[in-house]
């Protein structure tokens, strides 16, 4: 989109386009053009495209990111069981093959769209643009957006979410962040699921993945918590309630900010480090 | 993994610039890839000439800068390299850091050969 309606050309970068200033050449008469552009930018300008879509609406966006049968599932399905009476939900699953997960679902009350991957081991913000045609954001409160099951790929492509919550079931082991430092960095929440298995297990301590997501710098709030016995389920809950109420706040305050200068409301996104040179 | 579709995103971004520049090839794409942007340089090599197959880019030189992971304490104020999957501060050991360098995923230079030289007309999306 950005290749053909040239909206990615700003303040910022344009003299990439018109000046000499980037634009040198060799000895033997071939151009050298200086472009330092993210090489997911065309992603991350969709992102912010979706995170825009989620404002206007009022709509909290929630990506949820794990190994494959972490519960992500499962904790969906709870999660609608007890927010069902108060919070309007849908939600959109990524899956390489099946319709199954969007299913179990629907069978709990929530609209579920189903993106199928295929073989594409992660969604990006383009898949979950065309799922958001399907869904009335007028008629939504919060939606969970449950990426493939993966602990690589899923990091590296902004959905347009406000929020990652990343899945850490406990027989998976407690040293997962410090093995996927990509995808555990992003985190703004780490859950540790299935957290009734915890004690027959015997050798998952949740504070060494504390630890482990500590040395990555990333100060986000950890909880245990089983989906199947409901521990640690209200805490899951006020953490989204606040999430929301959060984020409906600062798109007020965007709207305010940005009202009578003609500029966009609302997007205010997790930019990402990368496509910025620190050097 | 996504190495491929990088490789993708690559190539369009290449022949956007060929194209504004009228060139006839591109001869060298440089990169700037750090370890927590997610992205395995060699897989990311292996994958390049499929994707660049057919466009104004095959046959083209891929150069990666594998940056090195960057952190700046907040509580000393050090700034020091460490591993991607510790980022505690190289000096006193705190976790309260940030991220200074080490999560590029960067196209930083192409170089071409343009049938004008000094062509500098059109437009170049970048």
């Amino acid at each position: 989109m950005c290749d053909t309606c040239g909206c990615n050309v700003t303040h910022a970068n344009q003299h990439l386009l018109l000046g000499d200033g980037h634009l040198a050449h060799t000895s033997n008469g071939s151009a050298s053009i200086e472009v330092l552009k993210g090489l997911l930018d065309a992603n991350d300008h969709q992102a912010e495209h979706n995170r825009q879509h989620f404002a206007e609406h009022n709509v909290l966006a929630v990506n949820l990111m794990s190994s494959p049968g972490a519960g992500k599932t499962a904790l969906l399905e709870a999660t609608i069981d007890a927010l069902r009476e108060s919070y309007r939900i849908a939600v959109i699953v990524g899956d390489l093959e099946t319709d199954n997960d969007a299913r179990r679902l629907r069978q709990h009350g929530a609209s579920a769209i189903q993106i199928s991957t295929g073989n594409a081991c992660h969604l990006d913000a383009h898949m979950v643009h065309m799922a958001l045609h399907d869904l009335d954001l007028h008629a939504l409160d919060i939606v969970f957006i449950e990426n493939v099951g993966n602990l690589v790929c899923p990091a590296s492509f902004d959905l347009g979410q406000h929020r990652n919550v990343t899945l850490l079931s406990s027989p998976e082991g407690d040293d997962k962040p410090q093995k996927y430092p990509v995808m555990f960095r992003e985190a703004d929440l780490l859950l540790l699921t299935k957290s009734d298995l915890t004690p027959l297990l015997g050798d998952f301590v949740p504070q060494r993945a504390e630890q482990c997501l500590r040395e990555l710098a990333n100060d986000a709030p950890v909880i245990e918590l089983s989906s199947r016995s409901g521990a640690g389920m209200n805490e899951w809950i006020r953490w989204l309630e606040q999430s929301l109420q959060l984020e409906r706040a600062k798109i007020r305050d965007d709207t305010v900010m940005h009202k009578g200068v003609g500029g966009h409301g609302g997007a205010h996104g997790r930019g990402r480090g990368r496509g910025h040179s620190h050097g | 993994m996504h190495e491929l579709s990088i490789c993708q995103a690559i190539i369009a971004q290449v022949q956007a610039i060929a194209t504004a520049r009228q060139a006839t090839a591109v001869s060298d794409i440089h990169l700037r890839i750090g370890p927590l942007s997610g992205v395995e340089t060699l897989l990311l090599r292996n994958a390049f000439p499929f994707a660049a197959a057919g466009t104004v880019a095959a046959g083209a030189a891929l150069h990666v800068s594998d940056m090195p992971v960057r952190i700046r304490c907040s509580q000393c104020g050090g700034e020091t390299t460490v591993p991607a999957n510790r980022l505690l501060c190289g000096l006193c050991a705190s976790w309260k850091t940030e991220i200074v360098g080490g999560d590029e995923l960067l196209l930083e230079r192409v170089e071409m050969q343009c049938a004008d030289p000094l062509h500098r007309g059109g437009s170049v999306n970048v």
